[in-house]
């Protein structure tokens, strides 16, 4: 085995662990997969289409954004554009995740990245943050946001009549509301809340006068800039 | 260059997608394979990390509708408070469906 020289080991019973611990925000994604199952065959998707594209993309916004681009025909180059733009943020993620992933395996290591989403990057940077390795979560965790994007894809597509509007019950408002809370459960050293105005103002700025679908990577590179030059204190 | 939205063609559309969206989860790992991680390199990636949060919660609240803010503010104030994400998070969709209810 050449896994000997790599020194992270994955725990099988925190990777069980870590499924259900994401299980709840889990049922969310349910109602977001069944929004965007409605949505597909409303432009014209036959439901294993839409439930195939969940299965393999598994990425929520770029493939509510695909759906607006959706014709008789598609345009290939805009697909690849807007689907590159708005899963951009992965790039970072990985980036952010390297520390820990240079420790595993690399058929481990772009194995888990396959189920690399926001809810369960946001666990594992949260905590590595705080000083812990979590690359369980990005495997248990990943793995019932799959199932959950794809089980409420499916509920959609056939059963679209159960969630009309789940505006009104608040429901797209979860992920953001999940990423606050695990910003907000991080360091919050003057040095990250400098990055994070930074970032939040950058974001803005590139929101409403940079091309559509770069905010996020503009205002977490600028974010970053802000770490690059102001290194944290040694601990004592 | 056009794909006809129909059988086969919504099945090459599926697959550029996928594939697109694969080079995004690889793409930032196999790069840093290349980088000498720095302290400075560290503190940059580390700083990024919470920043991806913030870029896209600001435009959210910013550009959203009163029940977003709301269920922004909510959630935080609960997380500061409690510092525990699910009673946050249901803090956030009780305000965002109660504001949009009375509106």
């Amino acid at each position: 085995m050449t896994n000997t020289t790599y020194s992270y080991q994955l725990q099988p019973a925190k990777i069980r662990y870590e499924f259900f611990r994401l299980l709840p925000i889990s049922l969310f994604v349910v109602a977001f997969g069944m929004a965007f199952g409605l949505a597909a065959v409303q432009k014209g998707l036959e439901p294993m289409q839409a439930v195939l594209m969940s299965t393999t993309v598994f990425a929520g916004a770029s493939q509510f954004a695909t759906l607006d681009m959706w014709g008789s025909q598609v345009a290939v180059l805009p697909l690849i554009a807007v689907v590159f733009a708005i899963n951009s943020r992965h790039l970072l993620m990985g980036a952010s995740l390297y520390p820990m992933l240079k420790d595993v395996a690399p058929a481990k290591r772009y194995a888990m990245l396959l189920l690399l989403t926001d809810a369960n990057w946001a666990v594992s940077a949260q905590e590595y943050q705080n000083g812990r390795r979590n690359l369980e979560v990005i495997i248990g965790g990943g793995f019932v946001l799959w199932l959950a994007w794809i089980v409420g894809t499916l509920l959609g597509v056939y059963f679209s009549r159960l969630l009309q509007d789940p505006q009104s019950l608040g429901l797209d408002m979860v992920l953001g509301c999940f990423l606050l809370a695990m910003a907000l459960g991080g360091n919050k050293s003057p040095r990250v809340l400098v990055a994070w105005l930074v970032a939040g103002l950058s974001s803005l700025a590139a929101y409403y006068w940079l091309p559509p679908h770069t905010h996020v990577v503009v205002g977490a590179l600028a974010g970053g800039v802000v770490g690059y030059f102001w290194l944290e204190a040694k601990p004592q | 260059m056009t794909i006809d939205a129909s059988g086969a063609g919504i099945l090459l559309i599926i697959a550029i997608m996928t594939l697109v969206t694969l080079l995004t989860r690889y793409g930032g790992v196999l790069a840093m394979s290349f980088v000498r991680i720095s302290p400075r390199i560290e503190s940059f990636i580390n700083t990024m990390a919470s920043s991806v949060l913030i870029a896209i919660i600001v435009p959210m609240a910013v550009q959203g509708d009163a029940g977003a803010l709301a269920a922004l503010v909510a959630t935080a104030v609960v997380m500061l408070a409690l510092r525990k994400p699910l009673p946050a998070i249901a803090a956030g969709l009780v305000a965002a469906a109660g504001v949009r209810y009375l509106l």
